[in-house]
């Protein structure tokens, strides 16, 4: 096996950290945690000024899986915000792949400049890990098609310029079949955005759709086709994306913190620390190995799951690992005069418990695997 | 980037695998207990034309994953690596066995339950602040273990004695070992959990099979991806021995490339998911898990007897850090102060 980068990836990652290492910033990041909103806009056009985001878009420029990592897992390490883009750039390849041309022309140009912010609605009030269940529905009426219903956990909408959404549009059908995604702006009039707090700061949003009257120049893919649509974008994602290194900040911040305070030496403190960087270098590896896969023509996804799992879970471990070893310190936030790690060990352990359960939750990974790869029974449903 | 093992490596995959399927099945397993080395299976892997001193570590890893997953009773990882330390032509002779001790010797010369040293006619290690081999008859018998492996203490001093270099070269050998026994540990662990997995579908109760149940599935689920994960971190760390060495540590990036570390944490990494298979595969043997009659034991006992000899996981932890973080390494402050 080579583990190593081409030369031409590891100038491509040059690139990338250099335009991070510009654009994220002390300041961006306090305004990121008192926003609330984890985007950053001019690193996003920074990135796109350099071409960096259309090379990205899958379908699109080089179209590469390897860069698709190195971008995200770049801005990953280095704590920079990553979901939002990471969701434009996604569903940029969405479009491209199934979308219409005037579609295309108005979606992909918008993204690649680095401006246009794209948000997810999949899930709702009452449908979250069994999102066959959504009730959103969308009716016809003469050419046009008339959405009602609610979503939840709409993050970055109260940014957006759209929202692609998925709405029930044949209730006769089995329940996967009857679904149909929609790609809509989100000015459009009925459409309401509610912020909704979260333990972490971060600001997601609840989003409600009121009549919200469209033609069919908003469908995205087939009437009806909506499961497929969801299909390609998960399969672009291909947990590539960001997401599965957060170890990988908070680790630099512990550590940090433990040579600064001199609590470097104990060696329980440095065991810790060792054994988190090898769970980091792990999830690095398997990220890695999806990135190849996709490389190679195959779509990573029980790996994804297999990835996903294991970054996570030991993300967690490790945050409480961080916050104990930190003690009383390791309770004061960001910019508190003693905070341990500036604040940043308690900011993980407000934000590693999401990690596990958006982008499919560790049960619904776990069952993928236990059922896909293991070959074990499928009981539920 | 190429994450896939070679063509070479996916013919001498498949040799192997067959190979350790037929010559160690479990009554070979069980047949060379309490020693834990059976001759004829020691033998027949000597005809296997693939020794030549060429070999590349990650060949041997391919090779030595294949040993653990059959839980071979012959001590690949220590004699694949006396026997390149000790530049002989060909790895597996047949005749000689070369041991490896992880561990120095103490101050009276003694390779303390050395892995091999029952059996093996020459043990390399430390001893003072040389790296040696011994010539010395084996005693061919060794304190009864958890992994019925052919541990015994062996002299660094009496017997016919060369020096092979200094610690440097121990280290690298020892980086070797760790790699090789992570290889045969990785095997050991996919094995336990097609074993688990197997059983969990044959198995019923309440009507249903065991693996139909969430708590039984779900406690499987956890043990592929760091499987893979192992694999790749000691495939990783073998590509880095195999170049040579060197490499960085730049934990504030997650770039590790430096190959003594890999090696650390691929070893650790694995022992612990060897361990974690093992005992969770065993659990949802219920009360055959701890018959004598499943082999799941045998896997159980060696997941912890074949880490074990190099010491307390939590010592590999702390050199790890002295190599991740050496400006605060204990050993670095005490000569700076
Ligand atoms: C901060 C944040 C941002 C998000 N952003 C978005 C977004 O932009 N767009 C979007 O569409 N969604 C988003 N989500 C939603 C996210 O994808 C869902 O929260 C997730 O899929 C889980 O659904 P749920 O919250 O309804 O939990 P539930 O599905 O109700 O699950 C609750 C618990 O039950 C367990 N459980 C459920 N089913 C099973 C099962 N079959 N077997 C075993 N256990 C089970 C779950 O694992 C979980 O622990 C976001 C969520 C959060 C918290």
């Amino acid at each position: 096996m080579d583990f190593t980068l081409a030369p031409a990836v590891l100038a491509y990652r040059e690139r990338v950290r250099s335009i991070i290492a510009a654009h994220h910033t002390p300041q961006t990041e306090h305004h990121q945690h008192t926003s609330g909103t984890f985007n950053n806009p001019a690193l996003n056009r920074a990135l796109a000024a350099d071409g960096l985001i259309e090379r990205a878009v899958p379908g699109l420029g080089a179209g590469d899986p390897i860069e698709l990592w190195v971008l995200f897992n770049e801005m990953e390490k280095a704590g920079a915000p990553l979901d939002a883009l990471a969701m434009a750039v996604m569903i940029a390849g969405v479009v491209q792949h199934v979308g219409t041309d005037a579609q295309k022309a108005a979606v992909i140009p918008a993204v690649t400049s680095g401006g246009a912010l794209i948000c997810l609605g999949y899930s709702e009030p009452d449908a979250g890990s069994d999102l066959s269940a959504l009730t959103t529905r969308a009716e016809r009426d003469g050419s046009e098609w008339v959405i009602n219903g609610a979503k939840m956990w709409t993050t970055m909408a109260h940014e957006a310029r759209w929202v692609i959404l998925l709405a029930r549009t044949d209730a006769s059908l089995p329940r996967h079949q009857g679904l149909t995604m929609f790609l809509i702006p989100m000015d459009t009039p009925g459409v309401r955005v509610d912020p909704v707090h979260t333990m972490a700061t971060e600001r997601t949003n609840a989003t409600f759709y009121d009549d919200v009257r469209v033609g069919d120049d908003c469908v995205l893919g087939e009437v009806n086709g909506g499961w497929r649509v969801m299909g390609v974008a998960l399969s672009f994602e291909r947990g590539v994306m960001g997401g599965t290194n957060p170890g990988v900040p908070l680790l630099r911040h512990t550590a940090a913190w433990a040579q600064e305070s001199g609590r470097i030496t104990e060696p329980a403190v440095r065991e810790k620390l060792a054994r988190v960087a090898i769970d980091n270098h792990v999830a690095a590896l398997l990220t890695q190995r999806s990135a190849w896969i996709a490389a190679s023509g195959g779509l990573p996804g029980l790996e994804g799951s297999m990835t996903k799992l294991f970054a996570s879970e030991s993300y967690q471990k490790a945050s409480r690992w961080f916050q104990e070893m930190a003690g009383a310190e390791g309770l004061l936030q960001l910019l508190q005069p003693g905070a341990a790690a500036h604040g940043w060990i308690e900011y993980d352990a407000r934000h590693s418990p999401v990690t596990t359960i958006y982008g499919g939750t560790s049960e619904i990974n776990r069952n993928n695997i236990a059922e896909r790869h293991l070959g074990l029974p499928r009981m539920r449903r | 980037m190429e994450l896939a093992l070679s063509p070479d490596q996916r013919v001498l995959l498949e040799a192997f695998e067959q190979f350790f399927r037929r010559e160690s099945a479990p009554m070979v397993v069980r047949r060379a207990e309490p020693l834990g080395f059976d001759a004829e299976l020691w033998a027949a892997l000597a005809t296997m034309e693939v020794w030549g001193s060429d070999a590349s570590l990650s060949d041997l890893c391919v090779i030595g994953e294949m040993a653990g997953r059959s839980v071979a009773p012959v001590p690949f990882a220590e004699h694949a690596v006396a026997s390149r330390v000790l530049g002989w032509s060909s790895l597996f002779s047949g005749e000689s066995i070369a041991g490896f001790s992880p561990r120095p010797a103490n101050e009276h010369g003694v390779w303390s339950v050395v892995p091999a040293g029952a059996v093996a006619d020459v043990i390399v290690g430390m001893d003072r602040d040389e790296f040696v081999a011994l010539v010395s008859p084996p005693p061919m018998a060794g304190p009864r273990n958890h992994a019925s492996a052919p541990l015994a203490d062996r002299s660094a001093r009496l017997g016919e004695l060369s020096i092979l270099g200094t610690r440097r070269d121990f280290d690298r050998a020892c980086a070797e070992w760790k790699v090789l026994t992570a290889a045969m540990l990785v095997g050991l662990a996919a094995a336990a959990l097609e074993m688990g997995v197997e059983y969990v579908q044959q198995r019923q109760q309440f009507g249903v099979p065991i693996g139909a149940f969430q708590a039984v599935q779900h406690a499987l689920a956890d043990l592929p991806g760091r499987i893979d994960g192992a694999r790749l971190l000691t495939h990783q760390a073998a590509a880095a021995l195999d170049a040579g060495g060197g490499g960085i540590c730049d934990v504030a990036n997650n770039d590790i490339t430096d190959a003594h570390a890999l090696a650390s944490m691929a070893f650790v990494f694995s022992a612990d998911i060897a361990a974690d298979s093992t005992a969770r595969s065993l659990h949802f043997h219920g009360g055959y898990g701890f018959a004598e009659e499943y082999d799941i034991q045998l896997y159980y006992r060696r997941a912890r007897g074949w880490a074990l000899v190099l010491g307390d996981p939590t010592t590999e932890y702390l050199a790890l850090a002295d190599r991740l973080w050496p400006d605060d390494a204990p050993a670095r402050r005490a000569a700076g102060s």
